[in-house]
């Protein structure tokens, strides 16, 4: 049946699949990865993978890079069709981020501030030569960083400093539990924690680019960072055979609180708003994207002018998922010759259809 | 004691269902479970309980009625569901006593009109009493349905539920082992004949 | 068969299966009606039959026996890889032979042996809404099918019409199901629209990564839209099929050559290997 390319069955597919397999190892000679390496010296790939991949667990994400030979989307689906399998105890509390064990912390709004900024390891201010001492293997590990003391000093969050000053909009508080899109299709409107948990499951690409949109006049935004902060937070679960609150570990975060401008409306004085992002592991061009895009699909509900592509929640939501949007985009490569027949059959008769018009219109 | 629930969980409620989606596919047809897949909690039918076990959960809240009410500790047990005062609020409406009025469930909204009530009535029997001749979507001409138990005034309620449509209740009836569906689709052209 | 160890009958925990089941019911009773979903991810791309393949495991049993087809062929790579997936992952029997089966998973075509009562048809489905081209919102969408308000589809046909002397969709043809819903067929081509009409078989739709079912019970009527000086034609090539014969059949077209060869073959390959066989 050598006519049909795609008619190829069990075996094309095993053979297939034994090729990836053989790709993915690449040449015997050099040694295997593990997965450890992976988690250890991969680490901000595996954060995007547990991100994206919405499920909080480096050994399995560094697994799924893995196997996917790095292709950080398809780990990414890979980790959320395995969480997908998995019972759920309960929900978490919310996490308190102003008790961050902070690692980084830094403020563009204010030179200073209580508990100070903190650079911590960031590629901000590296000049980005490469390091050519970095192909030369079995080098001694670099030196520890100096320590500072942790001088145990509260670091109260910026947009609370500014909430003291009545100068940040009050956000409503709320018991309700959030919707989940895990469990609940997406609809419309979709309130701020549903768009939230959309945005910190989203593709980074897409809200860097959507993000970046804003600042170039398509959603008229002015943002400042009021603070960036990575760190450990613990993760606290009531369990209902308890009744008390426990920690079940720490996790790493990365939190963004963009301040915005916003003239005031006729029963709101001119003050701050906020934008908010909240992405797993050490993620801060996710976070600072999803605060910008936040804060755009807040535009309807401030009673801003709504035309740009990142103030549609509707446009944001449904195409933020890139485990979605690669699914769909990926599938035009399946057959689709049953389609493109009846095209085909289509614009002949379209095409004889016109034809005969114009012959009839020259005689 | 309670009694237990499917023996085989994953394929007892499978098979339920499929008689469930039989029976909604051509209303009035009645499928029957087969004997034995669970004792059925009193007052419960084997059909209402397994119907009930097979598609309520934590997700769904269910409302029983005063006849029904001595099964809902076996209910709460097996399905985990929320049991709430009132039928309005429910997503499975069970009924052992008197049908309850179908405009106080749940009808769903114009946009979702699938958001609306199940309502599970267990009768008196499938194979006697009125005959019902239906039609609409699911049946080629007509199918009928002898049912004993459903209040005399049926047929001018379920019309007023059809008129609503896509709003409407989803009615589901037991008797022993036995079930058969009207969804909100189908016409009863005619009480008995 | 036996089931692969480690996994739940049909794979989705009972939870799921509970979720989507209950979503089929009232999809059955409102034909045509897209009822949104809990839609999970599969180990399956979304795109790539995710839709068809939670309604197939929601509804699978032991004693069904199970056909997949992708473009009306049973060979296809990605059919060959869901009927693998299933007899995995439910242990049910499967088979090519559209009679034999009770339930038919199918990527863009409907099967030319008549279905009957006993069978269900499940359609993967990429964009459940007919109305997507022409409005993207899906909150607009959903206004206008609780409105019945049709004009922008209606506007569109016979647009085409006044442009081409020809309505110029060729596949996923919208229908009036019930006369209530416009409802998207899937992308099977036109040809294959009348035989949803009052099929005695339950055709249930899943589309996974949009998150919605519909349904249309069996014996119930589905129009392709049309007008009266200008009623729907089912198209197909102008040829037969040059294995089996068939003058009546859905065609695939195949380029022998790079001087304009062309022949014709069936596209549902059972169908075509029976006649085949009968005429032998």
């Amino acid at each position: 049946m050598a006519y049909v390319a795609v008619k190829g069955g069990e075996d094309a597919i095993a053979h297939a699949h034994a090729w990836l397999a053989e790709a993915r190892r690449g040449d015997p000679a050099v040694p295997e990865l593990s997965v450890a390496q992976i988690g250890q010296q991969l680490g901000l790939a595996v954060d995007r993978v547990m991100a994206e991949g919405s499920c909080h667990d480096r050994g399995l994400a560094a697994l799924a890079i893995k196997q996917a030979r790095g292709d950080l989307i398809e780990a990414a689906f890979l980790l959320r069709a395995y969480r997908t399998t998995l019972p759920r105890f309960g929900a978490s509390a919310p996490l308190d981020t102003a008790a961050m064990l902070v690692r980084r912390r830094i403020s563009a709004t204010y030179k200073d501030l209580p508990g100070g900024q903190v650079l911590g390891p960031t590629f901000d201010y590296t000049h980005r030569l490469l390091d050519f001492a970095l192909e030369a293997e079995g080098a001694p590990p670099p030196e520890p960083a100096p320590e500072a003391e942790a001088d145990g000093a509260p670091m109260p969050r910026v947009s609370g400093i500014l909430a003291q000053e009545g100068l940040m909009a009050a956000e409503p508080a709320s018991e309700a539990p959030p919707g989940d899109l895990t469990r609940e299709p997406l609809a419309f409107p979709a309130d701020r924690p549903l768009r939230l948990q959309a945005l910190a499951r989203g593709d980074e690409g897409f809200l860097l680019a959507l993000g970046y949109s804003t600042q170039r006049g398509y959603g008229n935004a002015h943002p400042f960072v009021g603070e960036i902060r990575v760190g450990e937070v613990a993760v606290g679960l009531t369990p209902p055979e308890l009744g008390f609150e426990i920690s079940i570990g720490d996790i790493t975060v990365t939190e963004c609180g963009m301040v915005n401008q916003f003239a005031g409306s006729k029963t709101e004085p001119p003050q701050f708003t906020r934008g908010y992002g909240l992405v797993f592991g050490h993620g801060e061009r996710k976070a600072m994207a999803m605060a910008l895009v936040d804060r755009s699909l807040r535009a309807a509900e401030l009673g801003e002018e709504a035309a740009a592509p990142a103030q549609s929640p509707e446009f944001v939501l449904y195409h933020c998922d890139n485990v979605d949007a690669t699914g769909f985009v990926e599938h035009l490569k399946l057959p689709h010759y049953v389609d493109f027949q009846s095209e085909l059959e289509k614009i002949r008769t379209l095409r004889a259809t016109a034809d005969a018009a114009q012959r009839e219109a020259a005689e | 004691m309670l009694s237990p629930g499917f023996a085989d969980p994953a394929l007892d409620a499978q098979r339920c269902f499929r008689a469930v989606l039989e029976a909604t596919s051509r209303p009035g047809r009645v499928q029957r479970l087969a004997e034995g897949v669970l004792e059925p909690p009193a007052p419960l039918g084997l059909a209402a309980a397994a119907v009930l076990l097979s598609l309520t959960d934590a997700d769904t809240p269910v409302w029983l009625d005063a006849e029904a009410a001595p099964a809902a500790d076996w209910l709460r047990f097996h399905a985990g569901c929320p049991l709430v005062a009132a039928p309005g609020d429910a997503a499975f409406v069970m009924a052992c006593g008197a049908m309850p009025p179908l405009d106080g469930l749940n009808a769903g909204t114009e946009e979702a009109p699938h958001e609306s009530a199940t309502l599970l009535v267990q009768v008196a029997a499938l194979d006697r009493g009125v005959t019902l001749r239906l039609s609409g979507p699911g049946i080629a001409r007509e199918h009928r349905l002898r049912v004993a138990g459903l209040p005399p005034d049926f047929g001018l309620r379920w019309a007023r539920n059809g008129a609503g449509f896509p709003r409407g209740v989803d009615l589901v009836l037991c008797a022993g082992a036995a079930l058969a569906a009207l969804p909100r689709t189908v016409r009863i052209t005619e009480g008995d004949g | 068969m036996t089931i692969a160890a480690g996994y739940n009958f049909g794979y989705l925990d009972e939870a799921t299966k509970r979720m989507i089941r209950r979503a089929i019911l009232k999809a059955v009773a409102i034909p045509g009606h897209q009822v949104p979903f809990g839609s999970r991810e599969m180990p399956l791309p979304y795109g790539w039959g995710t839709g068809g393949i939670q309604v197939t495991a929601s509804v699978i049993g032991p004693d069904d026996v199970l056909k997949v087809i992708d473009q009306g062929a049973d060979d296809t790579t990605n059919a060959v890889s869901i009927r693998r997936f299933f007899a995995k992952v439910a242990g049910v029997a499967t088979t090519g032979r559209t009679a034999e089966a009770t339930l038919i998973q199918t990527r863009h075509r409907i099967p030319e042996t008549p279905l009957r009562e006993g069978q269900i048809l499940v359609y993967q489905v990429p964009m459940p809404e007919p109305l997507f081209r022409l409005e993207p919102r899906v909150a607009e969408t959903q206004r206008m099918h609780a409105l019945a308000d049709y004009g922008l589809m209606h506007v569109k046909l016979y647009e085409d019409i006044a442009r081409y002397g020809h309505v110029a969709i060729s596949y996923n043809y919208p229908v009036m199901v019930n006369r209530r819903y416009l409802m998207a067929p899937s992308p099977i081509p036109a040809f294959d629209n009348p035989k949803m009409d009052r099929m005695p078989a339950l055709q249930l739709f899943g589309a996974g990564r949009e998150k919605r079912i519909y349904a249309v019970p069996p014996h119930t009527e589905v129009r392709s839209l049309d007008f009266e000086d200008h009623p729907f034609v089912p198209i197909r090539a102008d040829a037969a099929c040059s294995l089996c014969g068939s003058r009546d059949t859905y065609l695939d077209e195949i380029v022998t050559d790079d001087r304009g060869g062309r022949r014709f073959i069936c596209s549902d390959t059972d169908w075509c290997a029976s006649r085949r066989e009968e005429g032998r």
